[in-house]
């Protein structure tokens, strides 16, 4: 009696323990996609949306061209409409354009896409004509595991208007066969006098950059680089330059602003910092690969995780995609956070704080509402839901080229990424960078104010000009700040300040 | 037939001509005139600031329409002379004239967008086969698309790849209908084949040459799609033209109105220049 009893104490057992693994084997197999995982149980699983039935609806989604935020929303697209017996439309679209082609109708009142993805920093404009997300959404399971301040990105006066798909950030991401071998360690002590290590100031990053420009030090035959950057005028090249200011602008000794003084709303990207930060970028272009000067994002990801480069920073994308299986330099990268610099400008003196400072850089990333005109808002809610379940996450975060990172306290275990392949020492390194950019008191964020796309463009502008040679450093931002103003008046003051306030209350951990 | 009659038939056309040319031309100068951008998204009044601002503090809309002048007349004068070259080859009785009359159709008939990807690669400066090419005969990698200089001559090599067969079909049709009698009287006379060239072929040429140079001035004057592709008007503003930069304006930065007032002075530009260099080159290319 003892023995059956243990038995079917056992099989009970079993069945409890490996029935989510037979559950998530139905849909794993129906959908390779989530091999790795299967189904995980939730309010928007495989298993929820196959009970769904939209059939005879349409869905209208215009998102980024492929393969960044593109492919995920065509595949989860294809998955959803599978489930469900929904139609569902996908428009793919240029990063420059996606702003635009959102404004156009919803200006004109017309809703032609019931979802629209574009950048968080959008929210401002956007949000008078996305529909907030519906309160069972928001307390979702999935939902409660998104990070504080990927919340407060979604959401606006404490109402959210972007459904969580992305977390972004800017950090450093270098090549750690190269930076860590004692023979090159050796041969650059003897070269430049100095160690050889992560670098932790952007002169650093410049100087072993430039030692390791244009000659093949990974013996693959081919010529390698100092750095791949951003640095195409309309391809997100402004959050680039952002990332190399901070830690020349971002003071934590002067709160209230770091792209205008709060009090007087003036611009400060050509004070002295940013004209520093400048001036690196247009030595940058001394060692960036042939043609780096016209790298947009793709171009970046492409050249750091194909091996081609010592360093990158910028998004997630281009360290997850060269920790893939089939990276060349799978497993060779490391990542830190964003360099600092041994000075730090003061607006408040008018000169030069010495010392090392550091600024990690929240570049809020990929955003997605449904249009407040949009017909099929559940269905559009539903599909949203589906794109960010667990399962889909999981598959996705492990991905680079399909741009879609952490933004939920679980991303940041390092089990999560072992189990895709990652070592563990460089999955510790990665989880620490993101954990310790959370836990930075010195943060700058992005622009989410009235006519952040026009403020953005001007920078980019003369940005690009001093990186072509067309002006100098000084010259180029004078140029932005003049425009800047200009901008204000337009926009109105006021307007900008209100808005601005409410980032600047995150930079100075007032909220 | 009285005046009411003749009315009712013309009212159709008139109509269209009221709905796809003036009602726009109107409705652009009237936005023009309002500040509709992403955060004022309503046809509000504000008099001429936008002209003012145009024509007071805005180089980059300036510098970009000369860059436009210059990248459109090379291009132009570069097509006409090939297109021309290659009109007179096919012209002649030579062997596979019809194959040859195809192929220098070919690139007309591609679609531009794809053909520029296709050159961006070719001038990627270290992934692209054209520096690799020149690696092998040992010439160092060209900065095709990062050179403010050489990324206009980029654009300039792509446009007329393009567009030449296009002229080439404008002057073969040209040199197919010319009359054979003086080129007759011009043999009797013993001509040379280059005097033929200068006092017969060439002025009888003229009308049809001047048509062909004012259509692809229209045309290379709106150039975007390469720019757009090749360069997205960098290195910084080296390749931006005036449509891309009014693209740019309103598109991109959504500044509807200040883009209506970019558009309207750039056509009201492009009319009177075009008509001056029409003028001009008739005065020069014909004689009476």
């Amino acid at each position: 009696m003892k023995t059956i009893k243990t038995c079917v104490t056992a099989l009970i057992s079993a069945l409890l323990v490996f029935s989510p693994v037979a559950y998530a084997d139905k849909w794993s197999d129906q959908f390779p996609h989530i091999k790795a995982t299967g189904d995980i149980p939730g309010d928007c699983s495989y298993e929820s949306m196959s009970k769904k039935n939209y059939k005879g609806k349409t869905l209208k989604i215009n998102t980024h061209a492929v393969p960044v935020m593109g492919e995920p929303t065509a595949l989860h697209a294809e998955q959803f409409a599978k489930l469900t017996g929904a139609k569902v439309d996908v428009t793919h679209t240029p990063a420059g354009d996606l702003y635009a082609k959102a404004m156009v109708p919803f200006q004109a009142g017309q809703a032609p896409y019931d979802i629209v993805f574009g950048f968080s920093n959008f929210i401002n404009d956007w949000r008078r004509y996305l529909e907030p997300v519906p309160k069972k959404y928001v307390e979702m399971k999935q939902m409660k595991d998104v990070t504080p301040s990927h919340i407060g990105v979604a959401s606006w006066d404490g109402v959210m208007y972007q459904f969580p798909v992305d977390g972004d950030r800017h950090y450093l991401k270098y090549r750690k066969d190269v930076i860590d071998n004692p023979e090159y360690q050796k041969q650059y002590k003897e070269a430049t006098g100095k160690e050889l290590k992560v670098p932790t100031t952007w002169k650093e990053y410049g100087e072993m950059a430039a030692y390791f420009n244009g000659w093949d030090w990974d013996g693959d035959g081919e010529k390698e680089y100092g750095s791949a950057e951003v640095m195409k005028k309309d391809d997100l090249m402004y959050a680039a330059f952002y990332s190399r200011s901070a830690a020349y602008s971002k003071n934590p000794k002067t709160p209230g602003g770091f792209f205008f003084d709060l009090e007087t709303m003036k611009p400060l990207i050509n004070n002295p910092g940013f004209v520093e930060a400048l001036t690196d970028w247009v030595e940058a272009t001394k060692y960036v690969p042939p043609g780096g000067i016209n790298f947009g994002l793709g171009d970046e990801i492409g050249s750091f995780g194909g091996g081609q480069t010592l360093f990158s920073f910028s998004w997630d994308d281009a360290f997850v995609a060269a920790m893939q299986s089939d990276s060349p330099i799978n497993n060779k990268v490391g990542a830190a956070q964003l360099p600092g610099a041994m000075k730090v400008w003061n607006r408040k003196t008018n000169s030069w704080d010495e010392g090392f400072n550091q600024a990690p850089f929240f570049v809020w990333g990929w955003a997605v509402g449904v249009a407040k005109k949009s017909k099929e808002k559940e269905m559009a809610f539903d599909y949203l839901c589906f794109f960010a379940n667990e399962a889909n996450h999981q598959a996705d975060i492990g991905i680079g080229r399909f741009g879609v990172n952490p933004f939920r306290n679980d991303d940041f275990k390092v089990d999560v990424w072992t189990q895709i392949g990652w070592d563990k020492d460089i999955a510790q390194s990665y989880v620490d960078t993101l954990a310790q950019m959370e836990q930075s008191k010195n943060r700058v964020f992005p622009l989410r104010v009235p006519g952040t796309f026009e403020f953005n463009a001007a920078l980019a502008t003369a940005a690009a000009k001093a990186l072509a040679g067309q002006l100098s450093p000084q010259a180029a931002l004078d140029e932005a700040a003049k425009q800047w103003e200009d901008i204000l008046n337009r926009v109105g003051k006021d307007n900008v300040r209100k808005a601005y306030a409410v980032g600047v209350a995150m930079e100075d951990n007032k909220q | 037939m009285n005046f009411k009659h003749k009315f009712v038939f013309l009212f159709p056309g008139l109509f269209v001509l009221i709905g796809i040319l003036i009602f726009p031309i109107i409705f652009t100068i009237r936005l023009s005139l309002s500040g509709w951008n992403s955060y004022t998204p309503e046809m509000n009044f504000i008099g001429i600031t936008n002209y003012i601002r145009l024509f007071t503090d805005d180089p980059r809309f300036w510098e970009s329409f000369f860059r436009l002048s210059f990248l459109s007349v090379t291009t132009v004068i570069l097509q006409y002379v090939i297109g021309f070259a290659l009109a007179m080859m096919v012209w002649r009785e030579i062997r596979f004239k019809r194959f040859f009359r195809v192929i220098f159709l070919v690139p007309m008939m591609t679609t531009p967008v794809i053909m520029t990807v296709i050159w961006r690669t070719f001038f990627h400066e270290s992934l692209g086969p054209v520096n690799d090419l020149l690696g092998g005969l040992g010439v160092k990698p060209i900065l095709w698309l990062s050179d403010p200089v050489i990324a206009k001559f980029t654009v300039i090599i792509v446009e007329v790849w393009q567009w030449t067969p296009f002229m080439f079909l404008l002057l073969l049709a040209g040199l197919l209908s010319l009359p054979k009698e003086p080129f007759l009287a011009a043999a009797i006379d013993g001509a040379s084949p280059f005097r033929k060239f200068v006092y017969v072929t060439f002025p009888l040429m003229a009308p049809i040459s001047i048509g062909a140079i004012i259509i692809r001035l229209i045309e290379a004057s709106k150039i975007m799609d390469t720019v757009f592709v090749l360069t997205s008007g960098g290195p910084g503003t080296a390749t931006e033209t005036s449509s891309f930069y009014i693209y740019i304006k309103g598109l991109r930065e959504f500044q509807m109105g200040y883009a209506a007032t970019l558009s309207f002075t750039y056509l009201v530009i492009m009319i009177i220049s075009l008509t001056i260099i029409a003028k001009v080159l008739t005065k020069l290319m014909i004689k009476e």
